[in-house]
């Protein structure tokens, strides 16, 4: 076969070679280095090299310009003069059952004086002697000599009230939910929260850092559409969702919408998804059930069921102030994690010991109290929606009841002329007032609040004022 | 009711008419009444000008001594030995060797995740349970110079407590109560009682619905006047002040520079406004001035935006180090910058200062060049709250947009009272000799641990004294052996400070006497010498009768 590589190629290929070898040997030794080097560096910078950002370096110069012509905004934005904030109603004297605003008294159905124990002669007193005994501030938090034994009578008693078996007092109303929630739930736990639930709750739920689920206002069936996610999520990773709490945040009587959470569906399915269930009673103690213990005896479930309820000193106790009740378990887990508990001063003890007395007239045996409300709230309901025109949520038990009007007429500027109208005609009426980074603004409304020692004649006349206001606003 | 000094404090004074005594407490009644004005208050009590006397030069001296490197050694040995000893405890109750203490889950059983992890509880089941005697301490009186501790005895090492119903006395020097104003007679708690017949205790309404009272407003104008400011605003309660307000000053896209030994509603406020926040080591302005030009020249770190605006965050006096914050350096920077100062006086309004303004007073500095002015009720004052003051424009856009003055209650009658009459007391010649006799309590004090031996934190004039003692164990015995001794103190370890540097810190009040102080010194000096808390290596040890 004609191979064109023949013997003399082979012979030639193998002579160049050798000639480029005794060439290598006879270059000098750093010709030799210097040839090998410069392989390497192209084999280097092809292979190895990575292109380095450009690093930012300022001069002096240049960084004390930028530092001179820089300008910060003002440190607040311009405000409207107008703003219901800047033009409060000032009150004087006591705000009881009626109002002194300018000189004038009026009927109050604003404040959140539900039994009206405000002004009370014997909480007074009590408190005067509190006074004598313990001075007026507590000058100290719960850990350094701010505990004092009217302290510890207080909560005791509430945690009788309500048949659990600790108590823990704040000295805010607002702080309580919202220092409770972040001590319990934290960046890796969920929160099914509702979406009506007002704005200290959603404080709390915010400072926690967990995964929060909004579901529809009172909607259990989105509730239940969540829970049934979440189960789905977690059965692909069972071992992660160990160490995931679930916490339902719910209210018993919604502040902003006046009406009663589904309780009994909602413990039903905390023992099938296994979520514990923080409730905030604020409105609905000393308002709801036969003898005020709530939501949970309007509903006649067992109350050792609820993990944790919160409430308030503020509304139907008409101190300062707020709590939580619950089993030992959950509630001294607070004595030491909870923010606004360790590292704020305790409540006063002239405002403990009007609690106290307050919780005593509640808790006495003819007082019908608790009766009279619901019977008036549903009274007061009836006639309201006997005025037809007003939209009246809430309900019928509730003593707090939002009122608006109908469709589009319902705008803030109509509420506050029927609310100016009512003043002069001796009602005194508020707007609920939100801020508007709430994460589910309500619609505008008038909030109504009913107080135990309000007549017939006086509900009446109330709602004659409304009918004429609407009468006027409508014109 | 106010005990007599027995010794004169250091006062020069100045007459400017024939010497009068000191006006006695009917007077007081007299004069600082609720509806008398301010004019009639000025005419009738300055006689007499005190003028109050400190070291000029002096105004920043602090001292931080190092922590000596034997306590380190055995602090750290300490903190593992008690961990080893929880480890073998919780190895006990689980294999049921030992009986399981505390409340058990009611759901344990049920399918529930445990509601706390296990490590999260070591420390409450193992350290905290073993020492819990020494906190929680409830009192069965008026918080003042002298106060009844109701004894309480645990039978099972601190699981449960029962209650013998005895109370024991001790002095007083844990409460905040800097002014003496702890009082459960006088002027301040008649006007209170006053004040709870007029007004009722609560009122059940917010400030922007039907929550504001005439005593508010005139409570505001009275804090206005007396940190020459043009407008505050006050709240029920100090910790939400910071919390809820600082979302209103700072949004997203701010920067906040916080101290790092700042309190914690300061920090879950910059955390709930959204902005971003870095600190600077404790009281460096270097450090601080270094971070701010980064901020500004460079802007957000990821962005590379410039921050809208640039808010410092301080704290007049720092509670569990003493330390106060250095205002003219501040305000060099501030002004330098064109930086916000937040400043939060908790702890120095009322106990700083020639007439008790606080840290601006301290330093001579014009209140109104400081941004935002916050403070407290609850330690000089004797009530309870907080307030923020400042300009108008800033007062009213707090109105506006703060949580507190939309949702939460206003403040109770007697409460708002307490403080009127208080500050009112503070104008008058009463007012200075507490402010002055603090001042003096406080030098005394200090001096005395420091020239016994002890390390002491903190600025020579802050009537906050931290005193180190280190070891867990120490800490406890210390306490335990003051209070039979018959002082009550306040002693904090970790977490509320570093691992090492646990603390006994004293409050000094303007309502201790010499005597109360002397004893309570004589106790130190013996407890000090037992458990060997002589530390200091820049001053010698010497015992209290060497002195």
């Amino acid at each position: 076969m004609g191979s064109p590589v023949n013997r003399d190629d082979i012979a030639r290929l193998a002579t160049d070679f050798y000639s480029l070898l005794e060439s290598f040997k006879q270059t000098p030794f750093y010709h030799l280095i210097f040839e090998i080097f410069l392989i390497l560096t192209v084999l280097w910078l092809v292979c190895f090299r990575k292109p380095r950002p450009i690093a930012k370096k300022l001069t002096e110069k240049e960084k004390q310009e930028l530092i001179d012509e820089w300008q910060p905004e003002p440190l607040v934005p311009p405000v409207d003069t107008n703003h219901p904030a800047l033009n409060v109603r000032v009150l004087d004297g006591i705000v009881g059952k009626t109002i002194e605003i300018d000189g004038r008294k009026s009927l109050n159905f604003a404040t959140f004086n539900f039994l009206n124990f405000v002004g009370n002669q014997r909480i007074a007193d009590k408190a005067i002697q509190a006074v004598q005994k313990y001075g007026v501030g507590s000058c100290g938090p719960r850990g350094f000599y701010g505990t004092i034994d009217i302290h510890l009578e207080l909560e005791e008693r509430l945690a009788r009230f309500f048949n659990f078996e600790e108590g823990i007092i704040y000295s805010y109303g607002f702080s309580t939910i919202a220092s409770i929630i972040p001590a319990y739930s934290k960046r890796n736990d969920i929160l099914f929260v509702d979406e009506g639930i007002h704005y200290a709750i959603q404080k709390g739920v915010e400072a926690s850092r967990s995964t929060v689920k909004w579901f529809r206002h009172n909607d259990i069936n989105d509730l239940e559409r969540l829970l049934a996610e979440q189960d789905k999520h977690d059965k692909k990773n069972p071992k992660k969702a160990s160490t995931i709490r679930r916490f339902l945040i719910i209210e018993g009587l919604y502040m902003n919408y006046g009406d009663i959470c589904p309780l009994p569906r909602m413990v039903e399915l905390k023992y099938k998804y296994k979520y514990r269930i923080f409730m905030d009673e604020s409105v609905s103690f000393g308002t709801i059930g036969q003898t005020g213990r709530g939501v949970t005896e309007y509903h006649n479930v067992d109350r050792q069921k609820i993990d944790l309820i919160s409430s308030t000193l503020e509304y139907s106790v008409g101190s300062i102030g707020g709590f939580a009740v619950g089993s030992s378990f959950v509630i001294d887990h607070q004595r030491l994690s909870a923010q606004g508990y360790c590292f704020s001063a305790s409540l006063p003890p002239l405002l403990a010991a009007a609690a106290i007395e307050a919780l005593n007239i509640m808790d006495e045996e003819n007082s019908g109290l608790f009766e009279t409300l619901m019977d008036k709230s549903k009274r007061l309901h009836k006639k309201l929606l006997d005025i037809k025109g007003y939209r009246v949520l809430g309900e019928d038990i509730s003593p707090l009841k939002h009122l608006s009007l109908a469709n589009s007429l319902n705008t803030i500027g109509r509420l506050e002329y029927i609310v100016e109208f009512a003043q002069t005609r001796g009602i005194t009426i508020t707007i609920a007032r939100y801020l508007n980074d709430e994460h589910h603004l309500p619609e505008p409304s008038i909030r109504l609040i009913l107080n135990v020692e309000m007549t017939d004649e006086e509900l009446e006349f109330l709602c004659t004022v409304l009918q004429e206001a609407l009468v006027k606003v409508t014109a | 009711m106010l005990a007599a000094p027995s010794k004169p404090c250091h006062v020069t004074i100045v007459h400017r008419h024939p010497p009068s005594k000191l006006y006695s407490e009917e007077e007081m009644v007299d004069n600082i009444c609720s509806s008398s004005s301010d004019e009639d208050i000025k005419s009738t009590n300055h006689n007499t000008e005190i003028e109050y006397k400190h070291d000029d030069e002096n105004l920043q001296s602090e001292e931080f001594e190092e922590t000596p490197l034997y306590a380190a050694i055995l602090t750290y040995l300490s903190y593992a030995i008690l961990c080893l000893f929880g480890w073998l405890r919780d190895f006990l109750r689980d294999s049921h060797i030992e009986k399981k203490r505390g409340a058990l889950d009611p759901n344990a059983t049920l399918g529930f995740v445990p509601l706390y992890q296990s490590y999260e509880s070591f420390y409450t089941r193992n350290m905290y349970t073993r020492v819990r005697d020494i906190f929680n301490r409830p009192i069965a009186s008026v918080p003042g110079a002298q106060f009844e501790l109701t004894e309480r005895i645990s039978d099972d090492y601190n699981w449960t407590y029962r209650y013998t119903g005895k109370t024991i006395n001790a002095i007083n020097l844990g409460s905040y109560n800097y002014l003496g104003f702890a009082e459960k007679s006088g002027p301040c708690a008649t006007d209170a009682i006053n004040a709870i017949k007029t007004f009722g205790v609560g009122n059940c309404n917010s400030r922007i619905e039907l929550g504001t009272q005439r005593y508010h407003v005139e409570l505001e104008r009275l804090l206005a006047d007396f940190l020459h400011v043009e407008s505050s605003i006050a709240f029920g309660m100090g910790f939400a002040t910071n919390a809820l307000n600082l979302p209103a000053l700072a949004s997203k896209g701010d920067l906040i520079l916080s101290d790092e030994m700042n309190h914690v509603s300061l920090i879950l406020g910059m955390r709930l406004s959204g902005a971003t926040y870095q600190t600077f080591a404790h009281n460096d302005m270097k450090d601080l001035e270094k971070k701010l030009r980064a901020a500004i020249v460079h802007g957000h770190p990821r962005t590379n935006r410039p921050w809208k605006k640039i808010i410092i965050v301080v704290e007049g006096v720092y509670s569990m180090e003493g330390s106060i914050c250095r205002l003219p350096e501040l305000m060099q920077l501030k002004k330098k910058y064109k930086a916000y100062l937040y400043m939060d006086e908790a702890h120095s309004i009322g106990a700083m200062g020639k007439q008790g303004r606080g840290i601006v007073d301290y330093f001579g500095v014009d209140a109104n060049e400081v941004d935002i002015l916050m403070g407290t009720f609850t330690k000089s004052f004797g009530s309870a709250g907080g307030y923020i003051a400042g300009k108008k424009s800033l007062i009213d856009h707090i109105r506006v947009t703060s949580h507190a003055n939309t949702y939460a209650s206003s403040m109770s009658a007697p409460l708002v009272q307490q403080i009127m009459s208080s500050l009112k007391l503070l104008k008058c010649p009463e007012g200075k000799r507490r402010i002055c006799q603090l001042a003096d309590n406080t030098r005394y004090f200090r001096q005395k641990l420091v020239d016994m031996g002890f390390i002491v934190f903190g600025n020579k004039n802050s009537p906050v004294v931290p005193m180190l003692i280190y070891m867990p164990a120490r800490v406890t015995r210390f306490n335990r052996e003051m209070l039979r001794r018959g002082v009550a103190v306040v002693t904090v370890g970790f977490p509320a400070t570093k691992l090492l540097d646990a603390r006994v810190r004293f409050c000094i009040s303007a309502a201790h006497t010499r005597q109360m102080l002397d004893t309570a010194l004589m106790a130190i000096d013996e407890v000090g010498t037992d458990i060997s808390l002589r530390y200091s290596t820049r001053h010698k040890s010497r015992r209290l009768r060497e002195l």
